[in-house]
């Protein structure tokens, strides 16, 4: 409800933002999709040649691609596990009347202020490292081996950085969702015989479905491109066992010069993540009506 | 709840938080102690807690390396350069949405969104060769636009769920007193949406600040900001950890006290409004 | 000056027709109030006038000159909010002058009709605080100063009381007629409030459903209701409306008569009934009283008469008092 007079305006003041934006997406897409269909070496300029599909076949057969999927996929699925269920756990902790909660709120949620590069070598360093890092020591005062990990479980160190940086995202997200639960639903249910566990299994999950949908659909697309971490630490290796799609298509491009290959990589990333955006998209369309 | 628990309940439950919380800082926390280690303690094993020579040597050595100012200074113009850049396109914009609303507003929103979760590497390489062919690779300018464009949509939407707040009647009571539409966001939509502004801007430095693909991808020296500079750290392998430490101290403790003041919005923003 | 004529004035949102056409003209100097139920269209007309919507159809004159394509902020109207909408930001200095500050006046000629309008309004030791600190009423009156300052052709004033407690309303009421008569400006009010339509009103614009339904001063409408609509509306307690025996006496489908033109007795002539309930203020008494041949009617009685509930009364209504409407609603004439 408003004058022709405010529309006008409306519509002169939205455009810079969709033109920017439009430009911002489609030009360059379209310019990957482009490549993608080209034989283009940064190493050999001016010789592309048109080849089709010949980048997808190649890029889809290559057993680095199946391996860098399966290592998205762990990585993804690894971090939401346990971002979720640690964010659940802190979250409900939170939630209690707990001496010092300012301070405790303030320290579980830093982690996720720190820079990604940072993050990485810190755990890299200080933690991980086979000889002097904290694990070693620790592995040593029990009488075990300490563990070289980014060598013999480097998947498993990255996890371990990743979720620690996105463990904290989650633990806010769904404290502010506990938080927003109404205390006269939780006393009814008490009135009505239920016990701490039923309560959060009727009560409260179902109350927190939501945000955790809305945690494992954000968090997703941030661990789909997840790059920094990775090359700081392993570079993608040993072998292709840290590498993942992200850092497959960077690798291709900037290390390997092939430009056609990279942007088949790159489009086959952005088809992974539209299929997650597509539910992320009509789950916060839904929540604009409400 | 308008109930005591038992001094018992709080006592446990609190040991078991601030255990938890603790090990969650630790990392955090063990690395400002580095930080003031000599490079010999921080690589002693076993590890020396707090009983050691405490030294600012660290910190005063990465001050006096020109290049962790550039490095700095550059995070400071990419982070607040490229979010000003965005609120000021962002505004009027979120201002129409909210206030202007046409059939099609809806749809925008939903489309803005989703060109934030277009995976940077789909755009990789075209970026590349275009900031290549126009000598914006490794310029501030070029990161500044960069870096504005992808966190446009989160500036809009945060703008948009505060603009909302804002009654109606206000602006129209503005439009009343005979002001233009510039007029009207200036003097009485802005003032009034401050609050929500500065956690939208706050919001915002962190994540450019923090950024890590397009920084570590489009720059080598000039514009590097602080991500870059210590992922230079990561070639000698175990030298320089403290001095590490006191590096990474320095890059995210802006970060953190603003991260800290603006933990509420945070989650409006970072989740588009779906949870508040 | 300020006379307003709408010519054939027409809404559409989407597929509903708020307001299917309006003819009216407010003359200069004149206080018009649209009054109706909600949902009838009154606040909508108000903003077309306002130019806060645009119209659909039809012209609006104002001094003559045809504004419905113009933006709200040329148009010289100012308006008070149901909210207020005082600008919180802004001490109550920044939001009269706000208007004279977007028309570019000189700083010095904004001080001085600020003040000015603060004394009026007896708001000159409130000047420098914001909408925060003050009252209701204080917020009220902020909001009227917003609209006086600026020497308008017309205020507009969009139940501007609602938000008020019952005997600040009162007091408000006598303060904004006073002011608009000393200030000759013309005003047009919006409310769905029939006591502050009638002790305020010059003229009285009855809507329903977008239509106008009849204009008139107060004492006409209370009258000469031309419809069942506006006699249900005017008057308070509302008329009472009968049918059946009662109304075929009378040779119409519905006769309505007012509580006041009722007396009521013990015995005697009239409509028989028991009191079902007796509401004693003193001054007068409200008789809800269950009549014989079906329906219940309320008899406002003056002083004491000793009836409670339970009791036989009669009723005889002023013959002369007794309004007829046809089965369309419409008035008969006498």
């Amino acid at each position: 409800m408003s004058t022709r007079q405010t529309r006008t305006a409306g519509r002169l003041l939205v455009a810079p933002s969709v033109v920017l934006l439009f430009v911002w997406m489609i030009v360059p897409l379209v310019m990957t999709l482009y490549f993608s269909t080209l034989r283009y070496s940064l190493l050999d300029p001016g010789s592309e040649v048109y080849v089709g599909l010949e980048n997808y076949r190649y890029f889809l057969t290559d057993p680095a691609f199946f391996a860098s999927l399966v290592n998205t996929l762990v990585l993804v699925g690894s971090v939401l596990a346990i971002s979720i269920v640690g964010g659940i756990f802190f979250a409900l902790l939170l939630d209690q009347p707990v001496w010092g909660l300012p301070i405790i709120r303030l320290m579980v949620i830093a982690p996720f202020f720190v820079m990604p590069t940072v993050s990485a070598l810190i755990w890299k360093n200080l933690f991980m490292h086979p000889v002097s890092g904290l694990f070693a020591w620790i592995a040593r005062s029990f009488g075990f081996t300490p563990v070289d990990w980014f060598a013999e479980m480097p998947l498993f160190a990255i996890i371990v950085i990743v979720a620690w940086q996105w463990l904290p995202f989650a633990t806010l997200i769904l404290l502010t969702a506990l938080q927003s639960l109404d205390g006269e639903q939780k006393e009814a249910a008490e009135m009505d015989g239920a016990g701490p566990v039923s309560t959060f299994i009727w009560i409260v999950l179902p109350h927190l479905a939501r945000p955790i949908t809305v945690v494992i659909l954000i968090e997703t697309i941030f661990l789909l491109t997840v790059f920094a971490e990775i090359l700081v630490t392993t570079g993608g290796g040993p072998g292709l066992q840290t590498t993942n799609i992200a850092f497959l298509v960077y690798a291709q491009a900037l290390l390997q010069y092939d430009v056609g290959g990279a942007s088949a990589g790159g489009i086959v990333a952005v088809v992974l993540a539209n299929i997650v955006a597509f539910f992320l998209v009509r789950l916060i369309g839904k929540n604009l009506e409400a | 709840m308008a109930r005591e628990h038992t001094k018992t309940y709080r006592a446990g439950i609190s040991v078991i938080a601030w255990a938890a919380s603790l090990t969650l800082f630790f990392p955090i926390l063990w690395m400002v102690v580095t930080s003031f280690k000599s490079e010999l303690d921080a690589f002693a094993s076993p590890p020396v807690f707090l009983f050691f020579d405490w030294t600012l040597e660290n910190y005063h050595i990465v001050q006096t390396r020109s290049d962790y100012f550039r490095h700095a200074s550059n995070s400071v113009i990419l982070s607040c350069g490229s979010t000003l850049l965005a609120l000021l396109i962002a505004i009027p914009a979120a201002w129409a949405m909210a206030f202007a609303p046409s059939k099609r507003t809806k749809d925008t929103l939903l489309w803005m969104l989703s060109t934030k979760m277009m995976p940077p590497v789909g755009v990789l390489v075209p970026i590349y060769l275009l900031y290549r062919d126009t000598g914006l690779l490794d310029s501030r300018m070029g990161l500044v636009a960069l870096l504005c464009l992808g966190n446009l949509p989160i500036v809009i939407w945060m703008l948009f769920t505060y603009f909302k707040e804002i009654p109606k009647d206000i602006l129209e009571a503005a439009r009343m007193d005979g002001a233009t539409t510039l007029k009207e966001i200036v003097y009485v939509l802005a003032p009034m949406a401050l609050p929500g502004i500065a956690s939208t801007l706050l919001l915002n430095v962190i994540l450019a600040w923090n950024e890590a693909f397009w920084t570590l991808n489009l720059t080598t020296s000039k514009a590097a900001p602080l991500t870059v500079f210590i992922a230079a750290y990561s070639s000698p392998e175990g030298l320089f950890w403290a001095k590490l430490s006191a590096a990474s101290t320095l890059a995210i403790a802006p970060i953190l006290v603003i991260g800290w003041l603006s933990q509420r919005q945070l989650v409006r923003g970072l989740t588009f409004g779906a949870v508040k | 000056m300020g006379k307003i004529q709408l010519q054939g004035v027409r809404k559409v949102f989407g597929q509903v027709t708020v307001i299917p056409g309006v003819d009216l003209t407010v003359d200069d100097g004149s206080f018009v109030v649209f009054v109706g139920p909600s949902g009838c269209g009154k606040s909508t007309l108000l903003r077309l006038i306002a130019g806060l919507e645009d119209v659909s159809g039809g012209h609006i004159f104002i001094d003559g000159r045809d504004v419905a394509g113009l933006p709200a902020a040329q148009r010289g109207l100012s308006m008070v909010f149901q909210s207020y909408a005082l600008y919180p930001h802004m001490t109550v200095r920044g939001n009269i002058g706000f208007g004279l500050k977007m028309a570019g006046t000189p700083k010095a000629e904004i001080a001085r009709k600020v003040e000015a309008a603060a004394a009026t309004l007896n708001l000159t030791p409130y000047l420098e605080r914001k909408p925060g600190q003050l009252s209701g009423g204080q917020r009220q009156r902020v909001a009227i100063g917003r609209a006086i300052v600026r020497e308008p052709k017309a205020f507009l004033f969009d139940e501007p009381l609602s938000n008020l407690d019952a005997a600040l309303r009162v007091q408000m009421r006598l303060e904004i007629s006073r002011l608009q008569k000393d200030l000759g400006t013309t005003a047009i009010y919006v409310t769905h409030d029939q006591v502050e339509a009638m002790t305020m009103a010059d003229r009285i614009v009855v809507l329903n459903q977008g239509n106008v339904e009849q204009v008139g001063s107060p004492i006409e409408l209370y009258e000469r209701p031309n419809s069942l609509f506006v006699a249900g509306f005017i008057g308070s307690p509302q008329m009472n409306f009968l049918k059946g025996a009662y109304a075929a006496a009378h040779g119409a489908p519905t006769i309505g008569v007012r509580p006041e033109h009722m007396r009521a007795a013990r015995g005697g002539e009239g409509w028989k009934g028991v009191v079902a309930v007796a509401e004693h203020l003193g001054s007068d008494t409200f008789l809800h009283v269950d009549l014989a041949e079906g329906g219940i009617v309320t008899a406002r009685v003056i002083g004491e008469l000793g009836l409670s509930a339970g009791d036989a009364v009669v009723l005889s209504p002023d013959p002369a008092r007794i309004y007829r409407f046809d089965a369309d609603g419409k008035a008969v004439a006498k």
